[in-house]
Order: structure tokens, then C-alpha cells, then sequence
């Protein structure tokens, strides 16, 4: 189950050229430092390390219920999030782990929440699919696929309302683009012209259906012209194409146009949920994205081969964020459970007035 | 070091798995998502891949083993230059973390605050009704209304009203009629015919730090934003753990209006009343109109405001003060009497009246309750009242299966059986979708006569 590669992933990047001919087309891209490239790097192996870890305390029986990890599309979240500002808003489904530690969010308080411990930025009444932090404007982690689209384009409202300059980033994925209520969003965001950017993960499966079995269009990109929203396909594994996609898309929201749509083409290694055999695709089509696309080898190839970093710093950085993700997981089994009065809070605000 | 492989857990439910076959051998090379072995669960066939990297020293469950409990060691991970003779006391990955101590809870978790054995529902008092003796005016409900949102808006920025028909139509019902003139199209916005889309841009809207106002032209059109509203605005504040406040009213009218038959015709009272998370209002007159919606405008938790179409014509009067809120949760006594508790809600609160002054004449006393609040809703005036008069009939246009009426029956033979001199009676909507034809339309409805019946039969008369 869990797959905790250690610092064995490098060795095996060696072995990757063919499919990093993104070294070239990096040149042209936003102008990012080497070091910008190692924080990167650092992202999306910590969210990695932590889904990992988060599937062995599953497994364990540590964490219950529903628990969707965000292993291979880890390039997604962690481009959107550098191409955004900190005035913008996130929001997402139920796999949100790896939106929570990009925005930010403490690894301790999210694998906290994942045990249903008072530690967790819940206080362990929300669980993996309900984490929200106003400090962050992460606003969750909802468990209704689609729910959280027109929740998504009100928190743009609330930006264009108050005209905070920020944009939200809402995202779904590529089960959600058939639910009636996006389209209800989109054509009132357009139609408004907020200040939204649509993240489509187009992870090719919408649990164990696959997006052509659901969908009669497959260009998800395209889902935004009956209402004139502009749509772009990001290649979701390469943090890069992300980051520079993703900020035209962002320019175009907070400049007043109205919403964009980016399909993100990803993967998802895992099942669906912890509990889902994954019959409906073959190993071997899991195992060529994992050793062809990977975005986190394939941007620690980059690295090396630019010369902005060396093997044994690649190795400092993975021992820091393994002992990141360790003592997260030491927090979350420490922290206690809730006091039994907690049942009871949180139900209702006090009046103030 | 070595590394134990425990059996893991693959579904929620999951405590035990058949070992169905072990894909990789004693001494194979492992790395991390190779798959090591295949386990039935009560659902389904699964991988289990490598957590860690190493060399497979020992399987220590064989292959075609039922029932193996959950986190029990299956086998053993070794590194290179290892023997599997080095195995005995291979530590498991975290298990060793797993359990800790009552003694390191204790230790860790420094404030901790003053537990009660059982943990026990508080109960917060709802604010009296402030005393008014200042001037008073005769208006609609629907210009109580109106006048509750325009002094609100004016009061605050951040509220503002959507819906459908709100603004350059001026309210399907005339509820938001001069509302666009005086605050303009930023806060009085005209939806698409778009329910589930713009309840939840409300509530994103308001989890950003808006007050909005949602309107359903009726409520009978909720139903298409159902989820958003108890998934999204209900449930969220208690789902972030306190975080995550939802300052949104959603209202419109409520019930059978006339003649418009079973699709436009439902009381959602006991829908709403279900569920925590949110309070749900329900006014008679004008006074409890303005006052309550003002108050639910300015409440930071999400309120269902459900108003009655009937009622919007009708005039009552009320306190002449920008300033006059009725608090949320707190009944009121309409009509003081000692021989039997009618407790009614909305439209039927004036059913209840007409029905008392008819009692009246027949030598019956009747102490009539309008409800205002469902959710939570005032047990206490309830329960003093039935301590008074022994007696208990409640009215209310939805269907009584599950209804208001039946919460009002339970709480008054859990909190107050012993006073009860007659089993409580309901007085409700025929139980059947809302006809058509005039004639089964008026039998569908209750009305004051079978509230005389019934305060006659709880009192034996």
C-alpha cells in the first residue's frame, strides 16, 4: 500500500532522459531561479512524503473513513499556488491534502486531522475531506463532488465585492465537470466577469470511471464556451508548464476578464481512495506515467542537470522533509483525541451584536 | 535496519484479510510501490505495494492465510547486507508510535480543561424581547420585509440581496420593490434561474465575509440547493472546528400559497428544523417579520427565513423604529389563556387566534403560542404553558408525518407528562401532495374548525 521511496527515487531518475525535454523549454519559460526551482522541488516531495505517510497510517488503522491521496499530481497544486498571491483564496474537493501543505498549512495540523485528533486544524471534527484555514484562505475540503465550484465562485465575488485583488483558485476534478451546478458557476462568473481561475485535475479517472466512459467531450478545456470562459490544457505533471499557464490564466481573472478554465492533465498513482483496487486500469499504464512523467524526478533531473543544486543537497532536502513528515505523524498519534465536550461546540456563532 | 510489514487496513471497515498471494519471494529485491503481495478483504482483491525499500528477509504469513488481523506483521524488510537471521526484534514502522500512553497524553496536552463526565448539550437562553413603548404603525408583512433588508443594508456594506427577480423587477412577490433604486446593482442582484448555482455563491460569499441575502422566489425551488445549503452553510462552521462562519439568510415564501398544486405548494419547516447548523425562522405578523428578519441579518450563522405568500398582504401593526429586532429563538404568548396550549407557526398562527376567539364563546380559554423560531426552537414557553393549562394542541400547514407538530407532541410528553391531562393532538396538512381543485385544496389545509375540535377533544368537552 504505502509507498515511502526513501531516497531510492533518485537512483532510478537517471534512467528518465527521454522524457525531460522540459530542461529546454524551462529557458523560455517565467524566469525562475535555481533556488526557486529547489523550493519546488521541496513542495511537492513534502506533499508526496506526507500522502505517503498518511497511506501507512491508513493502513495502520490511524486514520478512518475516506481518505483520497494527491500522489502523482503534486506538480498541480504546487505551480497553481507559486504562479498565485497571498490575497488569493483556495478551494477544493476531498482530495486536499496536498492543497492544505502547499497553501502553507502546518503538516502536523493536517495529518492531526487525519488521526481525529484535537491537534488537527479541525479539532478532529472534519477529517481528510474538511480542513479549512482562514490564515491561509483555504476554505476546504468538501466532500460533495461539484459542491465546492459555485462555493469557489462566491469567495470571487466576495474578491471582486470587495475588491481585495484577489482571485480564487477553485478546483475539481474531472468527475466533477459533469455536475450540473459547475455549469450553473460558470455562466454566472462569466457572466459577472469574477475573478476565478477554474482548475480542472483532469486525473483521467472520475473514480473507476474513466474521463472518456463520462464524459462525450473529452476536451474539458472547451467546457467553458457556451459561456465564453477562455480554456487552456496545462500538462499537470510539470510544474513549470503549470506555473506559467497558470499565471496568464490568474493575470486574466484579476485584470477584470472574468474566469478562466485550465484543464490539468495528471495522474493520480493511487486509488481513488485508500479502499479502491483499482481495477478499472492496468499496472503497467500506473507504472509507465510513474517512471515517464513523474513531476518530482523529473524536476530533480532538471535541477541537477542545470547545475543549481548537487546530489548531496537533492539528499538534505529529502532527509529534512522526511523528518518534516515524521514527526507530523508523531504529532497526529500524540495529540489527544477531542474533549467529549467538543461534541457540542462549533454548531453555532454567539451573536456579537 | 530491518522493517516490519504489518497487514494493512484497505477499507473503513476492514479488521481482517485473507493473504491470497505473496507476488514477491524471500530474498527479492523491494522497492516502494512494487506490489508485495495480494490481500482479500470483505470487498474486494487489493495490492498491497512496499511502503519501504529493501530486500523481502521473511514472510511471516504464508500465502492462502483467512483472517489476518489488521497490523499484524506479515513479513520482514531487511537492507542490503542484512541477514534475515538479524530479524527477531525488527521494530514495525510506527506501530511502536501508535498507542501512546495515558501518562504522554496526559503530558502532552497542557491546557486541559475541566471535563465533565458526559458531556452535556448547553444551552444558551435567547435574549428577552425587549420591552417597546414607543410609537407604533400599521404595514404589511411584505413592507416589513422590505423595510427589515433596506434598514439592514443601510446599517451594513457587506449585506446585500440575490435572487431571482430581486432587482429590475422589484421582487416576484414586490418584497424587494425600491431596493435596486436606493443601493444599485451591486447589492441587488438579479440571478440567472440558477438555485443550487447562486445558494452556493452565497455561501461562498459569505465564508469570504459578506451577508448575503439569498431569496428563493419560493422555497419550493430550495430544493435544487438543498445540498448547498445544509452540505455547505450548515454543516461547515462545525466541520472546521469553529472556523468557518456562514453569516447568510436564505428566505422566501414558504407553504401553500393558492391554487398553484403539489410542486409549489410545500411546507419545509420540518426539513429545515432537522438539521443542526442552522436556525430556522418562521413569522407571523408584520412586527415578527421585520424583527426577526433584522435579526436574522445580523445573526453569523446561516438562518432559513421562511415567509408565507398569504401573509405578505396582510397588515398588523408594529414598532415605528429603525432600531426594532425580535430575538431568534424566543416564542411569544399571542393570546393569554388557562385551559388549553395551542402552539402554531407562520400562517397558522392566525388560525390558531380565530380558532381561540371562537373557544372563547364556548367558555374555553385558549393560550395561544406563535412559534417565530423552529429551530431552536422555545421549549420553555411551551412546557410553562402546558404546566398551566394540562392541555396541548399544536397547528401547522405541513404534513404532520415527522412535523412540527409531532416535535411540539414529543417535547410535551418528555418534558412535561406528568401535567398532560389528555394525549397532545396534531392539527396539520392533509397528509398528500397539494391538490389542484379548489374544493380539495381548502380540505387539504387546516383550518380553525378542526382546531375548536381539537381543543374541544383534549379538554373532553
Amino acid at each position: 500500500m504505502a509507498r515511502a521511496s526513501k531516497s531510492g527515487a533518485s537512483s532510478k531518475s537517471a534512467a528518465k532522459s527521454t522524457s525531460r525535454s522540459k530542461s529546454k523549454s524551462a529557458a523560455k519559460k517565467p524566469e525562475v531561479t535555481g533556488e526557486q526551482l529547489l523550493s519546488y522541488y521541496r513542495d511537492m516531495l513534502m506533499i508526496r512524503r506526507f500522502e505517503e505517510k498518511a497511506g501507512q497510517l491508513y493502513g495502520m488503522g490511524l486514520i478512518g473513513g475516506f481518505c483520497h491521496l494527491y500522489i502523482g499530481q503534486e506538480a498541480v497544486v504546487v505551480g497553481m499556488t507559486q504562479a498565485g498571491t497571498s490575497d488569493d483564496s483556495v478551494i477544493t474537493s476531498y482530495r486536499d491534502h496536498g492543497h492544505m501543505l502547499a497553501c502553507g498549512m502546518d503538516p502536523k495540523g493536517v495529518m492531526a486531522e487525519l488521526t481525529g485528533r484535537r491537534g488537527g486544524y479541525s479539532k478532529g471534527k472534519g477529517g481528510s475531506m474538511h480542513m479549512f484555514s482562514r490564515e491561509k484562505n483555504f476554505f476546504g475540503g468538501h466532500g460533495i463532488v461539484g459542491a465546492q465550484v459555485p462555493l469557489g465562485t462566491g469567495l470571487a465575488f466576495g474578491h471582486k465585492y470587495s475588491e481585495d485583488g484577489g482571485v480564487c483558485h477553485t478546483y475539481m476534478g474531472d468527475g466533477a465537470v459533469n455536475q450540473g451546478q459547475i455549469y450553473e458557476s460558470f455562466n454566472m462568473a462569466s457572466l459577472w466577469k469574477l475573478p476565478v481561475v477554474y482548475v480542472i485535475e483532469n486525473n483521467k479517472y472520475g473514480m473507476g470511471t474513466s474521463v472518456e466512459r463520462a464524459s462525450s467531450n473529452v476536451e474539458l478545456h472547451e467546457r467553458g464556451a457556451a459561456h465564453d470562459i477562455p480554456g487552456m490544457q496545462v500538462n499537470g505533471m510539470d510544474v513549470m508548464d503549470v506555473l506559467e499557464k497558470g499565471g496568464k490564466a490568474l493575470e486574466h481573472a484579476r485584470s477584470g476578464k472574468g474566469p478562466y478554465i485550465l484543464e490539468m492533465k495528471t495522474y493520480r498513482y493511487r486509488g481513488h481512495s485508500m479502499s479502491d483496487p483499482a481495477k478499472y486500469r492496468s499496472k503497467e499504464e500506473v507504472q509507465k506515467m510513474r517512471k515517464e512523467s513523474d513531476p518530482i524526478d523529473n524536476l530533480r533531473h532538471t535541477i541537477l542537470e542545470a547545475g543549481h543544486s548537487n546530489e548531496d543537497e537533492m539528499k538534505d532536502i529529502d532527509k529534512e522533509i522526511k523528518s518534516i513528515v515524521t514527526s507530523a505523524a508523531e504529532f497526529a498519534q500524540q495529540s489527544p483525541e477531542p474533549d467529549e465536550s467538543e461534541l457540542y461546540t462549533d454548531v453555532f456563532l454567539e451573536a456579537s451584536a | 535496519m530491518a522493517t516490519q510489514v504489518l497487514m494493512p487496513a484497505l477499507s473503513p471497515t476492514m479488521t481482517e484479510g485473507k493473504i491470497a498471494k505473496w507476488m514477491k519471494s524471500e530474498g527479492d529485491k523491494v522497492e516502494s510501490g512494487d506490489v508485495l503481495c495480494e490481500i482479500e478483504t470483505d470487498k474486494a482483491t487489493m495490492e498491497v505495494e512496499a511502503v519501504d525499500e529493501g530486500i523481502l528477509g521473511k514472510i511471516l504469513v504464508s500465502e492462502g492465510t483467512e483472517n489476518v488481523a489488521v497490523n499484524a506483521p506479515i513479513a520482514v524488510l531487511i537492507e542490503e547486507g542484512e541477514s534475515a537471521d538479524d530479524i527477531a526484534d525488527a521494530p514495525a514502522p510506527a506501530a511502536a508510535a501508535a498507542a501512546p500512553t495515558e501518562e504522554e497524553v496526559e503530558k502532552e496536552e497542557a491546557p486541559k480543561e475541566e471535563a465533565a463526565s458526559a458531556p452535556a448539550q448547553p444551552k444558551s437562553e435567547p435574549a428577552p424581547e425587549p420591552e417597546y413603548d414607543g410609537p407604533m404603525k400599521s404595514q404589511t408583512v411584505r413592507e416589513a420585509l422590505r423595510d427589515a433588508m433596506a434598514e439592514e443594508m443601510r446599517r451594513e456594506e457587506k449585506v446585500f440581496l440575490m435572487g431571482e427577480e430581486v432587482a429590475e423587477y422589484q421582487g416576484a412577490y414586490k418584497i424587494s420593490q425600491g431596493l435596486l433604486d436606493e443601493f444599485g446593482a451591486k447589492r441587488v442582484i438579479d440571478t440567472p434561474i440558477t438555485e443550487q448555482g447562486f445558494a452556493g455563491l452565497g455561501v461562498g460569499a459569505a465564508f469570504h465575509g459578506l451577508k448575503p441575502i439569498v431569496e428563493f422566489m419560493t422555497f419550493n425551488f430550495a430544493m435544487q440547493a438543498i445540498d448547498q445549503i445544509i452540505n455547505s452553510a450548515a454543516k461547515t462552521l462545525y466541520m472546521s472546528g469553529g472556523q468557518m462562519g456562514c453569516p447568510i439568510v436564505f428566505r422566501g415564501p414558504n407553504g401553500a400559497a393558492a391554487r398553484v398544486a403539489a410542486q409549489h405548494s410545500q411546507c419545509y419547516a420540518s426539513w429545515y428544523a432537522n438539521c443542526p447548523g442552522m436556525k430556522v425562522v418562521a413569522p407571523w405578523s408584520a412586527s415578527d417579520a421585520k424583527g426577526l428578519l433584522k435579526s436574522a441579518i445580523r445573526d453569523p450563522n446561516p438562518v432559513i427565513f421562511l415567509e408565507n405568500e398569504i401573509l405578505y398582504g396582510q397588515s398588523f401593526e408594529l414598532p415605528d423604529d429603525d432600531d426594532f429586532t425580535l430575538p431568534i429563538g424566543k416564542a411569544k404568548i399571542e393570546r393569554k389563556g388557562s385551559d388549553v396550549t395551542i402552539v402554531a407557526y407562520s400562517i397558522a398562527v392566525g388560525i390558531a387566534m380565530e380558532a381561540a376567539e371562537k373557544l372563547a364563546e364556548e367558555g374555553i380559554d385558549a393560550e395561544v403560542i406563535n412559534l417565530r423560531t423552529i429551530r431552536p426552537m422555545d421549549t420553555a414557553t411551551i412546557i410553562e404553558s402546558v404546566k398551566k393549562t394540562n392541555r396541548l394542541v399544536s397547528v401547522g400547514e405541513g404534513w404532520p408525518t415527522c412535523g412540527i407538530g409531532s416535535e411540539v407532541s414529543s417535547i410535551a410528553m418528555e418534558q412535561a407528562f406528568d401535567y398532560l391531562d389528555a394525549p397532545p393532538v396534531r392539527v396539520a396538512g392533509v397528509d398528500v401532495p397539494m391538490p389542484y381543485a379548489a374544493n380539495l385544496e381548502k380540505l387539504a389545509l387546516p383550518k380553525a374548525p378542526q382546531v375548536i375540535e381539537a381543543a374541544k377533544s383534549v379538554c373532553y368537552v
